[in-house]
């Protein structure tokens, strides 16, 4: 097990491991973009296809709850930044502190977003599972709306899958800075997860208008 | 059904002569570069071996001008090839105006084909030699692909929309056409024969098996009174929808402010997702046929409504645009 | 003066074959080379078993009616052949094999920049391969390796959601692995290893991974995508629930087409490394073919359309994705221009790596200008899903791709195994794989013209005696194959003892021992040489003068 400072055997310097780890994650994350991207495009022709159903399906999913999400997340990404700096000022307490807000911030996303899943199944817009968005409508209409759901959770639930994985990260975080592990001279573990945890952000930065917001009036 | 020479099929269209000499030509220059290149590697592989263990050769790095030109050369090679090449499927993307439209219908694993008079053949394709020909087609099911290679012409048959194709016969005689999209298990038999028929013998050949019940015209519009298309859809225009006289072929007003040509496709989208385009001035009211309509009822309702054309349309009440009359 | 008579080479005492023992030092091995040899395993299991349902095809196609098996087992095989030569063998084998070995060792570091992930990596393949192995014994997989919707999503009732599922499992091993790439060329090289002195496998290497990293994906969430709608009846790509079967297609080649450079710029670094060793004289043109590569990988991109011209997608969209191909095909040019200028005044061999090399050439050649054939819009819609593409692919990939995996298997063999392998025999087939390979694909461009549909478990009699010639080159390309499986088994044991530079070969990897051991070098070298120097590599002991050979007189 690698402690602060120790070299791992492929590198020469600790500023190149440093720079290494960095620059893996910013590639990881460009995939990242590709991966949701194909999504977004999906649903950005399908809601030009259907503006109508699409806009209507999009005024039954919770505002209010998404909205606060955003809130949320972003407090979380704000969280997590302070995290990042107290571990460069070597203000470990700081640390753990700020680590285990955002964790409990992305866990109050989580929770939301359960609650408003609860709402889709309450109200059988989830596809595949008694589907009926307008009981009583035409075949196509719910067909279309059904194209919408089928979006809304593929594209919300792979960025929750995304935020779980965030909090295992998060959780192994908090136990490594309670051990005392992040120096001003060590931190890139912190570094790294928090630009993972930004970019989930955004990607919920995106989502929210494309799916939340496309229709109100 | 093959030519003398068995390196290419024979040529029965207008497309033929012209694809076979891009062909001559790109196969000219690439041929040129193979052996060029192909000579080349033998003649330096076998002149310049090595005769004694420990030789090295002579360091060339490189030369800007000889790379220069083996970019410059080939792109331009390349932009012909492109050029005749665009020629050719602009020509054959944009069928001319006045075609005999037939209509093609592939499902797993057959091909259904109705003539203008409601003719019907199974996997067997009829066409009058010098006419320009335009297929309708429209899948059932997967993605199919109608191909015919001694006219050198395809066009994938997708479920969901038409695709269009074109063609001139010019010369009678039979010809395979394939289904050319892997669509499952008999993909491979899913093919016939195409008969290009003198015009005289074309026409007695429809006329010989005419029957009113398979006439498309008077089966759409059965339809058109079943499915209760009459109730909003009165002609003289006083109706919730507009009347369909006359509108098959003209620009139609839309309530979003633009316009639109009613062709086939659009008469087939306003029947399946009527939402996507109302015509300025009515509601959106018409209920969609998505599910309750075969591909080949739809056809026919086409045909109904493509019978409309000549009738007056009414100055008020008619999805037609007021200047634009029709085509 | 000649070189210095062949020392009596000695295998190393220690190196990464010995350094530990068991299976658990090699199935949790974190050193680059021993992962090399595990996907060497995995990717050649894959590649026997598309060559067995290559072998059936080839067989069945003899007649007409067809031979050998029903059509819906004949629609399994060529789905199952695709799958497997694609994803698990032809997209692994260069990157994971000669990639992950060499790597480090040519720019000088002592392992990738994340090992665990490497390890990661191949067990991911394996868990992908897994999936796909379970779809193909439970019923099998007939949907084309394109799995176009509906008939994938829908209509199909072979195995498809674990052939779905295994394929995108599979993504994030090319992804991981083009991650590990990219970082380690940019952080990683040795002092005084710049980028312009970086040996073009490298570049390859490089530009590969780029395509990696942001193209797989797409294919993941399409693949994702299509089977969620197979599962959930979702309607995506399903027309009769408002989706659209096009779209699938524009996701699908949006990868797939990137996907073949994938497979192609590898083969072109191994190339790129076998010519000026076997000439013994530097690249011609190197910033070109360094550069020509990140070409292919950034233009690859824009192409991906032109699998479509005859969907009935707009005519517009149709002539930018023709012109653009023909793009794309310059670069490729420039390439097979500058090989052949670096054989001028060289001094050329004749071993067995530089006959493969000069075969990749012809081969892919052929396959690069048919290339220009179907990028043409008038052509295509005549060849498009016929047996010209088939052969067109082939060429490139088998006649291009594989010939550049095998002759750099044999090419760095002495330095992975430390062993050579039988010159003679090893001559003899590949001259049989080119010969093989040639009567097997050429009648398919006949084949193709005269309208030849793809995909047939049958076909018209007109076009048997051309499917006969193809089948009867398919069995000597078959020997071709199994000849160097054969006795490349056989040097790792009685092979004659190869030493650190057999050829000898002016790269980084060459100054280490054969096998290396596990650390790659004991000091990190320090890099003053260009590339492909041999006129001032005096350590190689090869005889240059001050001024260009005599040898070859005043031309």
């Amino acid at each position: 097990m690698h402690r602060t400072g120790e070299l791992y055997e492929q590198y020469r310097t600790l500023e190149q491991q440093r720079e290494t780890a960095s620059l893996g994650m910013w590639i990881f994350l460009s995939t990242e973009v590709l991966f949701f991207g194909g999504l977004f495009m999906t649903y950005t022709i399908n809601r030009s296809t259907y503006p109508d159903i699409f806009g209507e399906a999009s005024r039954s999913i919770n505002l209010a709850l998404g909205a606060i999400n955003t809130v949320v997340l972003i407090a979380s990404s704000l969280t997590m930044a302070l995290s990042v700096w107290a571990s460069q000022v070597g203000k470990t307490k700081l640390l753990t502190i700020f680590l285990i807000a955002t964790l409990v911030l992305g866990s109050v996303f989580l929770g939301i977003k359960g609650v408003e899943y609860h709402e889709k199944y309450v109200e059988h817009h989830i596809p595949g599972w008694n589907f009926n968005f307008e009981p009583g409508a035409d075949a196509a209409t719910n067909a279309h709306a059904q194209l919408f759901f089928s979006l809304y959770f593929g594209m919300t639930g792979l960025h929750a899958l995304h935020m779980i994985v965030g909090a295992g990260l998060l959780l192994w975080l908090i136990k490594e800075s309670l051990r005392g592990r992040f120096t001003p001279e060590y931190n890139t573990p912190v570094e790294n997860i928090g630009l993972y945890w930004h970019f989930v952000d955004i990607v919920w930065i995106f989502l929210f208008p494309l799916l939340y917001l496309i229709d109100r009036h | 059904m093959q030519s003398d020479l068995p390196l290419y099929p024979e040529q029965a269209s207008n497309f033929a002569a012209n694809v076979d000499a891009l062909m001559v030509y790109i196969t000219a220059i690439c041929a040129f570069f193979a052996v060029a290149i192909t000579a080349a590697v033998v003649y330096f592989f076998f002149k310049y071996r090595r005769k004694d263990p420990a030789e090295v050769g002579v360091p060339i790095h490189g030369d800007m001008r000889l790379e220069t030109a083996w970019i410059v050369v080939p792109l331009f090679l390349a932009l012909t090839m492109f050029g005749w090449g665009a020629v050719v499927y602009v020509d054959y993307r944009r069928a001319p105006m006045d075609t005999l439209d037939i209509y093609v219908i592939g499902k797993q694993w057959m091909w259904k084909v109705q003539q203008p008079t409601g003719l019907r053949e199974i996997n067997e394709l009829h066409v009058p030699v010098g006419r320009n020909v335009k297929l309708i087609l429209a899948s059932e099911d997967v993605i199919h692909d109608f191909s015919v290679p001694a006219f050198r012409v395809k066009m994938d048959v997708v479920p969901g929309h038409y695709n269009t194709m074109w063609f001139r016969p010019t010369k009678a005689g039979r010809y395979h056409f394939f289904c050319q999209q892997y669509c499952g298990t008999n993909h491979a038999l899913m093919g016939g024969w195409v008969t290009v028929m003198e015009p005289m013998e074309y026409s007695a050949w429809l006329s010989g098996s005419s029957d009113a019940t398979t006439n498309p015209v008077v089966a759409g519009e059965k339809l058109f009174v079943e499915k209760a298309c009459t109730t909003c859809h009165l002609s003289n225009g006083t109706g919730r929808a507009p009347s369909l006289n006359g509108v098959f072929g003209a620009k139609v007003p839309l309530a979003d402010g633009s316009t639109v040509t009613a062709d086939d496709a659009y008469i087939r989208e306003s029947i399946l997702n009527p939402q996507a385009k109302i015509v300025a001035g009515y509601q959106p009211l018409m209920p969609s046929f998505q599910g309750q309509l075969t591909e080949e009822q739809i056809m026919d309702l086409t045909s109904y409504i493509k019978s409309l054309q000549s009738q007056p349309a009414p100055t008020k009440g008619s999805g037609v645009a007021p200047d634009a009359g029709k085509k | 003066m000649s070189a210095t008579p062949a020392a009596v080479n000695q295998m190393p005492r220690e190196h990464y074959l010995n350094a530990t023992y068991g299976i658990r030092s090699w199935l949790l091995t974190t050193d680059h080379k021993r992962i090399a040899l595990l996907y060497l395993a995995s990717v050649t299991f894959f590649f026997f078993i598309g060559g067995a349902f290559a072998t059936m095809i080839r067989i069945h196609l003899l007649s007409p009616k067809g031979l050998l098996v029903t059509p819906e087992t004949y629609n399994k095989l060529f789905t199952m052949h695709g799958v497997a030569m694609i994803f698990f063998f032809l997209i692994p084998s260069i990157p994971a094999v000669l990639g992950n070995f060499l790597l480090p060792i040519m720019i000088g570091a002592k392992d990738l920049a994340f090992p665990k992930i490497n390890l990661l990596s191949w067990y991911i393949y394996l868990i992908g391969g897994g999936f796909v192995l379970y779809s193909f014994s439970t019923g099998g997989l007939d949907t084309g390796w394109t799995f176009y919707t509906p008939l994938s999503s829908v209509y199909s009732n072979s195995a498809v959601t674990p052939a779905v599922i295994g394929v995108f499992i599979n993504g994030f091993s090319s992804i991981l692995t083009g991650l590990n790439f990219i970082v380690t060329v940019h952080t990683m090289r040795a002092p005084g290893m710049t980028w312009f002195r970086l040996p073009l496998f490298v570049w390859a290497q490089y530009a590969t991974s780029i395509i990696f990293i942001l193209g797989t994906p797409v294919i993941a969430i399409t693949l994702l995508l299509a089977g969620m709608e197979r599962m959930f009846h979702l309607g995506f790509f399903n027309p009769q629930l408002g989706g659209d079967p096009i779209l699938f297609q524009h996701l699908f080649w949006f990868y797939s087409h990137p996907a073949v450079y994938i497979m192609i710029l590898p083969a072109m670094g191994v190339i790129s490394e076998i010519i000026p060793t076997f000439a013994r004289k530097p690249i011609f043109g190197y910033s070109f073919i360094a550069g020509s590569s990140i070409a292919i990988a950034v233009i690859g991109f824009f192409v991906w359309a032109h699998h479509m011209f005859v969907t009935g997608e707009s005519t517009y969209a149709a002539l930018t994705f023709s012109l653009l191909s023909y793009l794309v095909a310059i670069p490729s040019a420039v390439k097979v221009f500058n090989w052949t200028s670096t054989l001028y005044k060289g001094s050329i061999s004749y071993d067995t790596p530089m006959l493969y090399a000069l075969g990749f050439i012809g081969l892919f050649l052929i396959g690069g200008l048919t290339g220009l054939f179907l990028a043409c819009l008038g052509l295509d819609i005549h060849l498009h899903d016929t047996y010209f593409v088939i052969a067109h692919f082939h060429y490139i990939m088998v006649g291009g791709a594989v010939m550049g995996y095998v002759g750099g298997l044999h090419y760095w063999w002495p330095k992975i195994t430390g062993k050579l392998y039988p010159e003679f025999l090893a001559r003899v087939a590949a001259v049989t794989l080119f010969l093989g390979f040639n009567l097997t694909f050429f009648p398919q461009f006949i084949l193709g013209y005269l309208g030849m549909p793809r995909r047939y478990a049958s076909y018209p009699p007109e076009f048997q005696v051309l499917n006969v010639m193809s089948t009867a080159g398919a069995s000597i390309l078959a020997l071709g194959y199994l000849l160097p499986m054969i006795y490349l088994t056989w040097s790792m044991r009685y092979g004659e003892v190869a030493g650190p530079n057999p050829w000898p070969a002016t790269g980084l990897e060459w100054k280490t021992p054969s096998p290396p051991p596990t650390e790659n070098f004991d000091v990190t070298p320090e890099v003053t040489w260009e590339p492909y120097d041999y006129d001032n590599r005096p350590d190689l002991g090869l005889d240059v003068k001050g001024a260009p050979s005599l040898a070859h007189g005043d031309d």
